[in-house]
């Protein structure tokens, strides 16, 4: 798996095969920061970047970390994130705060969080 | 993940259940990567993003001549808050193009760290207008280079930085510094959530003669 600049290396044409010709997910659902968790093993005969993605997410993983992991963009990424969840492969903790102003405990937890370090 | 070994933690607690999300915004060589670095429990990992305007349209092909790719990449850290929360950091270049990309990737970001160099202080203007515009929260960082020594209210004024705005020095290199950095951040949006999160404080009545 080529480490290095993700994507770029990769013609077009490839990353098109890799999604199944798709170019967007179909919902913007996966954050950068959704923590993926696998719920199954890769099995045999699986395209090679889902299985990738099983065995990345034994523990929880942000999308952003299965990109670099996979050395892909975050938007193909997405997408083949999206063929596992709606096979029940992996499950998706999407991030809590909303997309306006941050919740007061959450700054509080984060806080502590970083004087803690 | 696999290639890397030797850091404190690799994996997250199992219970791991809410990602956060801090930028690091700054011109080419600022220290982005080396304060993400010093705090990090990971070693930066490196990643990208590409959007063309025909990637708005499923199988849109019949633009694929014409269409033009915006691509961006950017480095991250991560940092386990607790055994829920954590919070990645994302080192992103300020460039005109990285805001095309903006509301894609960093929706939802708690806050923004400026960094900038004090001897190319013109270099953030463009950052510091695109977040105002976002109404993303953040605070200015300088980066010590050893330049010349400018006072804060200097660099204010060079940056037509608003007073509620902190300012602070750093060295992007200590964890403790940037570790400081973070924390006035998010002190700073403690402050701007606070109104809205609580009632009014209700004014104590003058005594009517």
């Amino acid at each position: 798996m080529s480490r290095g600049r993700p994507g770029r290396d990769d013609s077009p044409d490839r990353l098109y095969t890799l999604t199944g010709g798709r170019s967007r997910a179909g919902s913007d659902a996966f954050d950068l920061v959704t923590l993926v968790v696998s719920e199954s093993d890769p099995v045999p005969g699986m395209q090679s970047e889902h299985a990738a993605i099983l065995r990345m997410c034994r523990y929880p993983t942000a999308v952003v970390e299965v990109a670099a992991g996979l050395g892909l963009p975050v938007s193909i990424t997405r997408i083949l994130l999206a063929d596992l969840h709606d096979t029940g492969r992996i499950s998706a903790r999407h991030p809590r705060a909303s997309y306006r102003l941050p919740d007061h405990d959450i700054l509080e937890q984060v806080l502590v969080g970083l004087r803690n370090l | 993940m696999d290639s890397v070994t030797s850091e404190q933690r690799q994996t997250l607690h199992s219970t791991a259940d809410n990602g956060l999300k801090i930028v690091v915004v700054g011109g080419f060589g600022v220290g982005k990567t080396t304060l993400v670095r010093s705090v990090s429990e990971i070693r930066p990992l490196n990643t990208e993003e590409t959007m063309t305007q025909a990637g708005e349209t499923v199988d849109d092909t019949a633009g694929v001549a014409a269409k033009s790719a915006t691509t961006v990449a950017f480095d991250f850290g991560r940092i386990s808050l607790d055994t829920h929360n954590v919070l990645y950091l994302f080192g992103a270049p300020g460039q005109e193009r990285f805001w095309f990309l903006w509301d894609r990737l960093f929706s939802g970001t708690l806050g923004a760290v400026v960094l900038v160099d004090t001897r190319r202080l013109a270099d953030s203007w463009y950052a510091i207008d695109r977040l105002e515009h976002h109404g993303t929260p953040f605070v200015v960082a300088c980066n010590d280079f050893g330049g010349p020594a400018h006072t804060p209210a200097q660099i204010r004024g060079a940056l037509d930085l608003a007073d509620e705005v902190p300012l602070v020095f750093c060295d992007a290199r200590s964890r403790e510094s940037s570790k400081q950095v973070l924390i006035t951040l998010v002190e700073h949006l403690r402050t701007v959530v606070a109104p809205a999160a609580r009632p009014v404080p209700q004014p104590i009545p003058e005594p009517t003669p």
